[in-house]
């Protein structure tokens, strides 16, 4: 973990909730896709975190959702702001068991940490094929970013306003050798109970502190309990309780 | 050259910084990012008889200046406790530390304290009557002077340690525990634990927080915080622990003007890891604006 002063280079919206914002700084800190940060806002006490979306040399990317107070005061954030940021935080995903075709399954703002992981096991010569799963085509976003990659991108919405109609398990192919994934407690549920291989599960929890100090973010799994900020977010199929 | 020392219940301190109970693990996390040698010393993770898993999550909440917690003392017990966390400390923390314990009966109190009275690491033993997120145990011990006295003598028979009893706020009179445990032979009073608070999410209609309530912590409470440590200070002759929303340098000094011995920084950790080292690389300046040679001669010094 590494306290550090990030500037806002941009934002841009993605959909009526979602923005992309681009921070500049040492990101050095940030060592494995699925980490996350922790954000210091005027005015709020606790820090808000937001997955790592993609590291580019000084270049910081994060995918939010407006929820509430705290990202609804960072989409306004004007380029030049300077923030108060814990890296590097979070085990992140583990690329060693994806096999050659691993599958990455993201639903909603769950689908941004899924890019650098897609980035990184394409970088080892792997072949990821994603599934993006919203309620709605309006909802839809980073479909081009995945593609842009060479991913094999399915999209699927509730509605079947856009793509495959249903849940990502409607569209789960026949064939990959490990999944990634990371969304909603629902959609997790379902991919767990309908995948057919192993894989790693990234969870969201209300922190206190994101550095494992206040025991916060616990859950009970297999191997004992865990905080999900320290020794997840990222955790095993195997370990988890469902 | 200003001196920092202070000397608690027979220990001195390098300086009276101590990082609270729940806020700060067994330290390890922060040794990671700086030598936690530089502070007074650290109250370890509250620690029970058995492990415990603690509340279900949701347990934080945001508020201003300040957040709720329901971590309900997730802790692995302090078997483990002494067989792996106070060996592991050894690594990265050389001064004595404060063990923290709670407990659900007055006999797991004093089982908790005997247990770790044969450690040599501990300096004291912060007894915590006053977590409001457990049912059945904790505050309940806290919010009645006699029960408080009670899991004082109790802890008092079973070891030579200092023992210091850490007060909850949600009392209509904190002095009268204070004095309780005094007489029931408290080496100190510790306070204020959090304050029980709520929220409720407005689109749900539910509370945040699973357990519906929380502690509440943070710059929010210092000024009822300071209030209660001056009542307590000038009631009582044995050494105070102020806390409770200390954030600064300046904090620190109001708390010790207000009557305490040495104090601790709890929520203030969670959001800015460095807090603590800042505030002890900052007492000296502090000291020095306000013409303060010698810590221990300001304890009580507000009139």
């Amino acid at each position: 973990m590494k306290q550090v002063q990030l500037t806002v280079i941009g934002q841009e919206q993605l959909t009526a909730s979602v923005f992309r914002m681009r921070l500049a700084g040492d990101i050095s800190a940030i060592t494995a896709p699925g980490q996350f940060v922790n954000i210091r806002l005027d005015g709020l006490f606790l820090r808000r975190p937001i997955s790592v979306n993609d590291v580019q040399d000084d270049v910081l990317t994060i995918i939010y959702k407006v929820v509430g107070t705290g990202t609804e005061a960072m989409s306004r954030l004007p380029a030049g702001s300077v923030l108060d940021v814990l890296t590097g935080l979070g085990n992140g995903y583990d690329l060693s068991k994806s096999g050659s075709r691993p599958l990455l399954i993201g639903g909603g703002v769950g689908v941004p940490p899924l890019y650098l992981l897609a980035k990184r096991l394409i970088a080892e010569g792997k072949r990821p094929a994603a599934i993006l799963g919203f309620n709605t085509k309006d909802e839809v976003f980073g479909e081009d970013d995945f593609r842009a990659l060479g991913c094999d991108v399915t999209v699927t919405t509730v509605d079947g306003s856009l793509g495959t109609k249903g849940f990502v398990t409607n569209a789960l192919p026949d064939e990959y050798t490990y999944f990634y994934t990371c969304g909603p407690e629902p959609m997790l549920k379902a991919v767990y109970k309908a995948a057919a291989t192993s894989g790693q599960f990234s969870f969201e929890e209300r922190m206190g502190c994101g550095f494992g100090a206040c025991m916060g973010c616990s859950c009970k799994t297999v191997t004992g309990y865990k905080r999900i900020c320290k020794d997840g977010p990222v955790l095993e199929k195997e370990e988890i309780l469902w | 050259m200003v001196n920092t020392k202070v000397t608690l219940c027979g220990i001195t301190l390098d300086n009276p910084v101590i990082p609270a109970s729940g806020t700060f693990g067994f330290g390890r996390e922060f040794a990671e990012l700086y030598d936690i040698n530089c502070l007074g010393t650290f109250s370890f993770k509250g620690t029970t008889r058995e492990a415990r898993f603690g509340n279900p999550t949701p347990r934080i909440a945001e508020c201003t200046s300040g957040m709720i917690n329901a971590v309900g003392l997730q802790n692995p017990g302090v078997e483990h406790v002494i067989a792996h966390e106070l060996p592991e400390m050894k690594a990265y923390f050389h001064k004595p530390v404060m063990a923290n314990v709670s407990g659900f009966s007055v006999e797991d109190y004093a089982y908790t304290c005997a247990r770790l009275d044969g450690e040599e690491q501990v300096g004291w033993i912060e007894v915590n009557v006053s977590c409001p997120n457990v049912h059945g145990g904790g505050m309940a011990f806290g919010t009645c002077p006699e029960a408080a006295a009670e899991v004082t003598r109790a802890v008092r028979a079973v070891t030579h340690k200092p023992i210091l009893i850490k007060l909850s706020p949600n009392v209509t009179d904190i002095v009268s525990v204070a004095k309780a445990c005094e007489e029931a032979g408290a080496d100190g009073i510790s306070l204020i634990n959090t304050m029980l608070g709520m929220r409720i999410d407005v689109a749900r209609r539910k509370p945040v927080i699973a357990n519906r309530m929380g502690g509440f912590s943070g710059p929010a409470i210092f000024p009822v915080a300071l209030r209660m440590v001056y009542q307590v200070a000038h009631a009582v002759r044995v050494p105070v622990i102020g806390m409770g929303g200390v954030a600064s340098a300046e904090n620190v000094i109001e708390m010790m003007l207000a009557g305490a011995t040495a104090v601790e920084v709890g929520a203030m950790n969670l959001i800015d890891p460095y807090i603590c080292r800042d505030i002890v690389n900052d007492l000296p300046r502090v000291m020095e604006k306000y013409r303060i040679s010698s810590l221990s001669e300001i304890i009580g010094g507000c009139m």
